[in-house]
Formats: C-alpha cells, sequence, structure tokens
C-alpha cells in the first residue's frame, strides 16, 4: 500500500519526529490527573500550539493528542462515548497545522495502550481490544490524520489487536513498544521479539520501534537489538530526554538539548529512521537534533560502549537478547504445560 | 519434563520436601497445586501462620527476587500471585480467627488519572504475601479517597502508584495535602511507578520509592519495623 507517509519515509534518510505531549502540556496548564485528549475540544488553540511548536522546532511528523484515546482510557473520565470524537478533532487540528506548513509533514494519529491487562491473565479480551482500537482508529482516520501510531505497548497480545483493527480501519500504521523493564517490556518481551512479531503481522506496520522506556542509553540498546535482527522494515526512535526529576513544582527530564541531538545522530548511525523524543523532548530539544542530523555526518553502528559513553550508562546489564539472557532458576521437577 | 517427574505426589512428600515443591509451584504459578499443598501441611498440624510465613512468604520471596533481577516478568509474576492468591484464601480466615501477628497495614491506589494498576496489583499481592493487610482502593483515586481510606482504615502505610508522566505528580498533590492536614507524619508513604525514581520519591516528599514489588515489600518490613521501635521508645 503505499501512502503519502510511506511516500514520504522512501523519499528520506530520516525523518524527525516529535517530542513530549504530557510534558508540553503540563507547562500549558494541564493538571494532574486530568485527560489530555478532553482539550481536543476544551482548549483546541493549545492544542493547535502543541502541533505549531513541533513542526516550528523542525519535526517532519508529529503525533496527535490522542493516546488515551481508547474508551477504555476515557471511561476513567466518563467519556467513554466519545472516542470518535475526541480521535477525530485531535486529527483534524493536527491537519489544519500540517496542511498551512509550506513542507511536507505528516500527522501520524496517536494510540496508547488500553492499560488493561490481556486475557487470559487479565480481563481485556482480543475481540474488545480490537473493537477499541478500531473504534479510535475510525475517528483518528476521519480527522485526517496520515498514518496510525501506535505507542508504549507492553504486551504483544495487545500490539497484534492493534494491528487487526487498523486493518479493519484501512489504515497504514506504525507502532513502537515501550522496553522500560531491565531492557525488555514490562510483560518481558525483547527487542528481538519484536522485530520477528512485527513481521508475521499483516499489514506489517510501515515502522516499528521503541518509545518512552529509561532515558536514551536504553533505548539504543533496544534499537541495536532491532538492528542484529537483520530487518529491512524501518525501525522507529522515540526516546525520553533523560530521567524525570521534580524541580520546583514540575516535572522537569534531565536531557539536555545537547544530548538529545547526540542520541538523534547516535540513533540514525545505528540504524533508525524515523528519530524524536518521548517524554521531557520540548521543542528546544527537538531544534538541535534537527540541527545535528543535518549537519553531522553519519558514523559507523554505534557499539554500546560507545552509547554508554555519549549518552550515560544502562539501567540493567542485559536486554534479554543474544546470549547475555539470565539462566532460568533450577526447579525440582514439575512444570506447567 | 518426564511424565514420572509430573506426578509427584505432594501428600506424600515429608514436610521440608513439601514447602521446597511449594516454592517451585508457586514459581511455576500452580494455584492448584499451592492450595492443596496448604491444605495438606494445616492436615499436618501446622499453624495457619506457619504455611503463610514459611510456604507462602518463602515462595514469594524467590518469585519477587527474580522478579527484581529481570528474570521473571509481568505475566510470569501474575501467575504466581494468582496461585499464592489461591492459598490466602484458604489461610485468611484461619488466620483471623487463630489472631495470628500481624506485619502491618497498608492502603494502596492508583492516583486521579491512572487506570494503570498492574504494577499496584503485584504490590498489593506481594504484600499480602508477605503477611501485611492491603486495603485496596483500586484505580483513579482523587485526594479525599485516600483521606477516607486512612481514616476508617488507620493503616501503617500509604502505598500510591502511578505509570504516567501526566499522572505522577498527583503524588504530591496527596502528600502535600497529608502536610496540610498535619498527617504527614502518621503514615509511612510509599510511590512507584514506571516513570518514578527515587530522586522523585524524594523530591515530593515520600518516604520511599519502591521500584518494584519485592523492593516494595522489603521497604514496608524495613520501615514498619522502625516505625514500631520508635512507638515502643516514645
Amino acid at each position: 500500500m503505499t501512502t503519502v507517509f510511506s511516500d514520504f519515509l522512501n523519499s528520506r534518510d530520516w525523518l524527525l519526529a516529535d517530542g513530549a505531549t504530557g510534558t508540553n502540556l503540563f507547562n500549558m496548564g494541564l493538571q494532574s490527573g486530568d485527560a489530555p485528549e478532553m482539550w481536543n475540544v476544551e482548549h483546541p488553540e493549545k492544542i493547535t500550539r502543541l502541533y505549531q511548536m513541533a513542526v516550528d522546532a523542525g519535526s517532519d511528523l508529529f503525533l496527535t493528542n490522542s493516546f488515551g484515546g481508547t474508551a477504555a482510557r476515557l471511561k476513567l473520565h466518563g467519556a467513554e462515548k466519545r472516542v470518535r470524537e475526541l480521535s477525530r478533532v485531535a486529527a483534524e487540528l493536527g491537519r489544519e497545522v500540517a496542511d498551512k506548513t509550506d513542507r511536507r509533514v505528516i500527522v501520524a494519529g496517536s494510540v496508547g495502550p488500553t492499560g488493561e491487562i490481556m486475557a487470559p491473565m487479565g480481563a481485556l479480551t482480543h475481540e474488545i481490544a480490537v473493537e477499541m482500537f478500531h473504534e479510535q482508529a475510525d475517528g483518528l482516520k476521519e480527522g485526517g490524520a496520515d498514518v496510525l501510531w501506535l505507542e508504549t505497548i507492553s504486551a504483544p497480545e495487545e500490539y497484534r489487536a492493534a494491528a487487526e483493527a487498523f486493518k479493519l480501519a484501512d489504515m497504514p500504521w506504525c507502532g513502537t513498544m515501550s522496553f522500560d523493564t531491565a531492557g525488555r517490556t514490562m510483560m518481558g518481551f525483547t527487542s528481538a521479539d519484536m522485530a520477528e512479531m512485527v513481521e508475521k503481522l499483516d499489514p506489517a506496520p510501515l515502522a516499528y520501534g521503541a518509545n518512552c522506556g529509561v532515558g536514551a542509553s536504553d533505548l539504543m540498546r533496544t534499537v541495536l537489538g532491532f538492528v542484529t535482527q537483520g530487518s529491512e522494515r524501518p525501525i522507529i526512535a522515540k526516546g525520553n530526554a533523560g530521567i524525570p526529576k521534580y524541580v520546583d513544582g514540575h516535572i522537569h527530564y534531565d536531557g539536555t538539548p545537547d544530548l538529545m541531538a547526540e542520541y538523534a545522530c547516535l540513533a540514525r548511525d545505528a540504524g533508525a529512521k524515523i528519530i524524536g523524543g518521548c517524554c521531557g523532548t520540548m521543542p528546544e530539544h527537538l531544534s538541535k537534533m534537527r540541527e545535528a542530523l543535518e549537519t553531522r555526518p553519519r558514523g559507523d553502528i554505534p557499539t554500546l560502549e560507545q552509547i554508554a559513553e555519549a549518552l550515560g550508562g544502562f539501567s540493567s546489564e542485559a536486554d534479554g537478547t543474544g546470549d547475555d539472557t539470565p539462566p532460568a532458576r533450577p526447579r525440582r521437577g514439575r512444570r506447567r504445560g | 519434563m518426564s511424565d514420572e517427574e509430573d506426578d509427584i505426589i505432594l501428600s506424600e512428600l515429608d514436610d521440608e520436601e513439601l514447602v521446597q515443591q511449594m516454592f517451585d509451584d508457586l514459581y511455576d504459578g500452580l494455584k492448584e497445586e499451592i492450595e492443596e499443598g496448604v491444605n495438606i501441611l494445616l492436615g499436618r498440624g501446622w499453624a495457619p501462620y506457619d504455611v503463610l510465613t514459611k510456604a507462602l512468604v518463602g515462595g514469594m520471596t524467590i518469585v519477587g527476587k527474580d522478579f527484581r533481577d529481570g528474570i521473571l516478568f509481568v505475566p510470569e509474576v501474575l501467575l504466581a500471585a494468582n496461585a499464592m492468591k489461591g492459598g490466602m484464601a484458604i489461610l485468611k480466615p484461619l488466620l483471623a480467627e487463630t489472631g495470628a501477628p500481624r506485619v502491618g497495614k497498608m492502603v494502596i491506589g492508583t492516583v486521579k488519572g491512572d487506570i494503570h494498576d498492574i504494577g499496584k496489583n503485584l504490590v498489593s499481592m506481594m504484600m499480602e504475601g508477605a503477611g501485611f493487610e492491603v486495603v485496596d482502593l483500586g484505580i483513579n483515586n482523587p485526594v479525599e479517597n485516600y483521606l477516607e481510606a486512612l481514616e476508617n482504615e488507620k493503616p501503617d502505610i500509604l502505598g500510591m502508584s502511578a505509570l504516567l508522566t501526566t499522572t505522577m505528580p498527583y503524588m504530591k498533590v496527596v502528600i502535600d495535602t497529608l502536610v496540610e492536614q498535619g498527617l504527614r507524619d502518621d503514615y509511612i508513604v510509599l510511590v512507584g511507578g514506571a516513570p518514578l525514581n527515587e530522586e522523585f520519591g524524594k523530591a515530593i516528599g515520600a518516604d520511599a520509592y519502591c521500584r518494584d514489588a519485592a523492593v516494595a515489600v522489603e521497604t514496608a518490613k524495613t520501615l514498619v519495623g522502625r516505625k514500631h521501635n520508635q512507638g515502643a521508645t516514645a
């Protein structure tokens, strides 16, 4: 399937994605605990400003303000009946910003996790998950999103359910997972597992990768994990700008614009094609990242040592790929299944 | 694993072997086997409190350690916790009857705006597994819910969880309110959740940040112990 997004992706060496949504909205006065998605209708001018900041800082692509837009999440704010509307408006506002920009900018319809645990461990069945993702996907499509953008997923089952929903909505898509627990997702899924999984999906994502997690170094290690699997599929790197700190009454991430510029080039050198930030990544980070990507020559694939030296150490010794997987505990005999 | 090994008869094991086997069965999330093991030990005259601490807590400690070390992940821990719950369901009424010692009491919930309760549920289960009484407020709690529960339940510990950048600052709202009302020092406040870290916990005025359920249990034990000692000497 060729689309505006895939053509653009094919025509470029790298794309700069956007940065944080939550961190930026806090700076505009969003109160902790409130649903950012409500601002699509309550303060559309602020959401437009959020998008515009990313575009002005040089992003080729930005995500819509619809991360918590599934019924599972909106239920919490009594807005579960407004899934389609809130996602549609999120995309419409994005469409307006993109269309009046004099270069090509992609509107990526953000879809975050439901927050529930999939069956059999949890209560969320595959069918209901597909239905919820489908509902949001339709809203984003209606609002004019160029591509759907699944992010911060931990469970492979949930990733697959979203893929199925996006097919039903007949939309091209990308999808990233969050590797925040000893280099794996919370559910124990490794970068190698993900690279293998995406190739089996129909249709496979136009690009896949990692977002959020624990700082830029860990994210780079995950990217190397994807690259090692040898897939030609474009890789997405959207790491946090460092680690969250609480400064003067608000959350501040400790990664500097210069560090994020360094990270952007390392991500490109490692083989990532779509590079951006996540939590804590502000317009000043994005500008530096753009400048660095445009001016610094491409280098060799960095080693883990070079990454640690440039961006800081890793949160865990291993990430579950290769030979350094921790050994399973010896048992007395009986095992499940 | 051969079929032969699958056919371990729990009732034929002596106490020590049975407890070891229960550690393995907890690790593997085998709920029915855990329930059977609990009943066998009770049938042999074990005190409910001993079954809890020696078999279940012992087994969950191993699970917690491997979770902390990145050997087990959430799905495995959920299975183990579910198996433990099966055993706890048998023990709970008996523990109440026999007036077994209580380690401490915790009120826990995810903060307003946050429905991600996986971590919180793990902490609840591991705390129960360690002998704490846990009052679970569920998800999406405004400060009023916490205050009401603290008043009614008089716990030793208040636990708060947040998974999102957009919800973690709410923990500070709750702690600030406790300070305003002069209640802060009455409780041990523990916070946890993926985006947090130790420094953040300190900055918002919590007693500790717990990076996972196993750490939460260890921290809770230490701090409750300290609090009780202070109480005794005061």
